[in-house]
């Protein structure tokens, strides 16, 4: 049998699947609002710095050193500054015992407490100390409320520093007496215009994985359903090659995938203001090679699926490590090192970060070569294992 | 390459774990015949027409179909036959047409020729009406005109029917049935057809072979396998005041084969020798049994079946069978006990 038959039976059995798929309104609908709702979701859940606004916060001042203290000051300080970012609502507590109860009822993320020893502190030339305290149930918020305060605090504490050396030596300027103080300034600057974004982040990994899943569980779903129904006779009884079977499918389930992926990619683009710095054409080249690298393994399920229901629970056990293994929604530094090694495996682990590089960084080819590589090898060596699996399989 | 035969099967075994589905099965089948595979569910038929179709490959044996190879010619065979099986093979989604369309490219039909052919197909079914309609808006029996012509796409030398009837409304398998009819006489295409259905068997089939426990246990035209059972009579009979003594009257007459009491006045009588109606008769009368009525009946594959396997087709064993109260056999055969 010739491999021009080979792919012309391929591609009409691609043909008759997507004009099935487009014939179902609900999948179609699906297949836009899907993504959608995934971006949308995680992107919008993370918490960041601008994301906090008037967080309720409790503020207890135990000082002494009454009206005109230093105490008194810092406070309406504090408040100046919060009225600009509307970052917390400043609520009054009488304690810590307060905070804690007002933190179990729900009413407050956490608390400021200024001690009684203040003003006399700072007067006696103590350094005075501002307790922060937090909600350890709600480790992202307390995370970011903890450094948005310190910073506060800090910049709080370099004005009044700036004061003081001036006042020791009049004829310093205020960027003169800030030198004193803080001799080192940091400066951050990306390797590519604009700010860190999470949807940046998450764009490249949920492309990448909506393209490569829709193979791995597309094709067994697929596959173990026509032979349900009872339909996959018909194609095995013509006389086609099995392996036009496995073609087709795939490529219909490929074609359905990266047609998901580039609505993502619009999306985020358009809603989320995530931008493409790299070539959009190794973007593409990048979501083809995922899809590719994910074949052998999605062949391999349809051969052990025996039906649809076990197809399903398949996928489901290696979809929930691969999502949140392969660096799509967390950063693989974080996990610990037999997490890492899992996820070193994942070929998803490597189009995700290859993809992160073109779009975010504008990375080139020789960049994300390693990447390329792998899913390379990983896609050969998987079909290699995968296509006797399954000639074996529906020979029964 | 000629054959003398279009289908042979030489010891054709496939087993499923300990499971026998088909024990060394050898067939002949003649070319253009229309051959009927009976038997009840699980006896493997099925396994038969998957075997033959090359969808399954056998565990011991062989068989050739217009002399090619069913496992080393693989691809030829598959050319040569078309399959109905039990389940539709039918995209619900798609439209009749376009599910045509898309089995007849499998079988690599050049366009002009495909398009025509499906043109010739719908109207030789009746479906012009509904061509372009979506499958799964048909009804099972419009299905399964569809699903017929489809197997038709590419020719076949061969046609495989796996229980075409199955869950059709009487009007529809008797649609089914003439159509089977006459493609196999216009078209001379060899036609394998399996059915639980003995009434289908017997009207459609040239020939029969009887399958049960995965054995051919009888084949012959329906004729002559139903010769076998009765070279005599069988009769019914109404008898009002009807009990076991007489019963057992009736059995122990040396014409009598096997009794079946059908309900509570009604039995059926196989017998054989051409006094056999007068010696009944006699028999009952002489005991002051009232007779209502007698019919002389035909012989049903029904009855072959009973008397070859020595259980009923049906699993589910029907009321009036259920009360049969046990049968003598013919020709020195024993009924195989379950």
């Amino acid at each position: 049998m010739g491999a021009k038959r080979v792919v012309s039976h391929s591609l009409w059995i691609a043909w008759k699947d997507l004009l099935e798929f487009s014939r179902v309104k609900m999948a179609l609908i699906l297949l836009i609002l899907m993504p959608l709702l995934m971006m949308v979701m995680v992107g919008y859940i993370y918490p960041t710095t601008g994301s906090i606004n008037h967080l309720p916060v409790g503020l207890v001042n135990l000082d002494t050193g009454g009206d005109n203290s230093a105490s008194h000051i810092f406070v309406t300080q504090l408040e100046a500054i919060n009225n600009q970012t509307g970052m917390m609502e400043l609520g009054s507590a009488a304690s810590f015992d307060d905070i804690k109860t007002q933190v179990q009822n729900g009413d407050i993320y956490g608390g400021i407490i200024i001690p009684e020893n203040f003003s006399s502190n700072l007067m006696t030339g103590k350094q005075a100390t501002i307790t922060i305290v937090t909600d350890q149930s709600n480790p992202q918020i307390s995370t970011t409320m903890q450094s948005v305060l310190t910073q506060t605090i800090e910049q709080m504490g370099i004005w009044l520093a700036q004061q003081n050396v001036q006042l020791l030596d009049p004829s310093l300027d205020n960027s003169a007496a800030l030198a004193v103080i803080k001799p080192y300034n940091v400066q951050t600057e990306g390797v590519v215009p604009g700010n860190p974004n999470y949807f940046q982040f998450m764009a490249a990994g949920i492309i990448a994985m909506t393209a490569m899943m829709s193979v791995m569980t597309g094709l067994p779903s697929a596959v173990s359903r026509e032979k349900t129904v009872g339909t996959l006779d018909g194609m095995m009884a013509a006389p086609i090659s099995r392996l036009s079977i496995l073609l087709g499918k795939t490529i219909a389930q490929s074609i359905r995938g990266i047609i998901q992926a580039v609505i993502i990619l619009v999306l985020a683009v358009a809603l989320f203001g995530v931008t493409i710095q790299g070539n959009i054409l190794l973007v593409f080249a990048l979501l083809f090679l995922g899809v590719f690298s994910f074949v052998g393994l999605g062949i391999v399920v349809t051969a052990y699926a025996k039906n649809e229901e076990t197809a399903g629970m398949i996928m489901m056990t290696l979809m929930f490590p691969m999502m949140f293994l392969s660096g799509v929604f967390f950063p693989i530094q974080q996990m610990p090192w037999f997490m890492q090694a899992v996820s070193k495996v994942l070929p998803l682990t490597y189009a995700t970060s290859a993809l992160r590089k073109v779009m975010t960084l504008g990375a080139g080819i020789s960049a994300i070569a390693t990447e390329l590589l792998v899913l390379i090898g990983f896609g050969v060596i998987m079909i290699i294992i995968a296509v006797p699996v399954f000639k074996k399989a529906m020979t029964r | 390459m000629k054959a003398k035969y279009m289908i042979e099967t030489c010891d054709l075994t496939k087993k499923f774990g300990s499971l026998v589905a088909t024990d060394c099965v050898n067939l002949k089948i003649k070319n253009g015949e229309l051959f009927g595979l009976l038997g009840p569910n699980g006896a493997g038929k099925s396994t038969m027409i998957r075997l033959l179709c090359t969808l399954t490959r056998p565990t011991k044996g062989t068989a050739t179909i217009g002399g090619y190879d069913i496992v080393k010619d693989d691809s030829k065979v598959r050319g040569l036959v078309g399959l109905v099986s039990e389940k539709m093979i039918m995209y619900d989604r798609l439209t009749a047409k376009e599910n045509l369309k898309f089995f007849g490219k499998l079988y690599n039909i050049p366009n002009d020729v495909l398009g025509s052919r499906i043109k010739e197909l719908i109207e030789l079914v009746h479906m012009e009406k509904w061509q372009n309609k979506e499958v799964g808006t048909f009804s099972t029996g419009m299905k399964q005109r569809i699903n017929v012509i489809r197997a038709l796409l590419n020719m076949p030398k061969v046609l495989f029917l796996d229980e075409p009837t199955l869950g059709l409304d009487p009007q529809s398998s008797s649609e089914i049935r003439e159509f089977i009819r006459k493609i196999n006489q216009e078209r001379k295409i060899t036609i394998i057809l399996t059915t639980h259905m003995m009434v289908e068997a017997d009207m459609l089939c040239d020939r029969i072979g009887i399958m049960d426990y995965g054995k051919i246990v009888a084949l012959d035209t329906p004729f002559n396998l139903k010769r076998m059972v009765s070279k005599g009579n069988v009769f019914e009979l109404n008898i009002s005041n009807l009990n076991n003594k007489l019963l057992s009257l009736i059995k122990s007459l040396p014409c009598v084969n096997s009794v079946a009491r059908e309900n509570e006045t009604r039995i059926k009588v196989h017998a054989k020798g051409g006094k056999a109606f007068d010696d009944i008769v006699d028999v009952v009368r002489a005991n002051n049994g009232e007779i209502v009525s007698i019919n002389s009946l035909e012989p049903t594959l029904e009855d072959v079946f009973l008397h070859l396997t020595g259980h009923e087709v049906r699993e589910q064993v029907s009321k009036q069978v259920g009360v049969r109260v046990g049968s003598r056999h013919v020709g020195g055969e024993r009924p195989r006990i379950r």
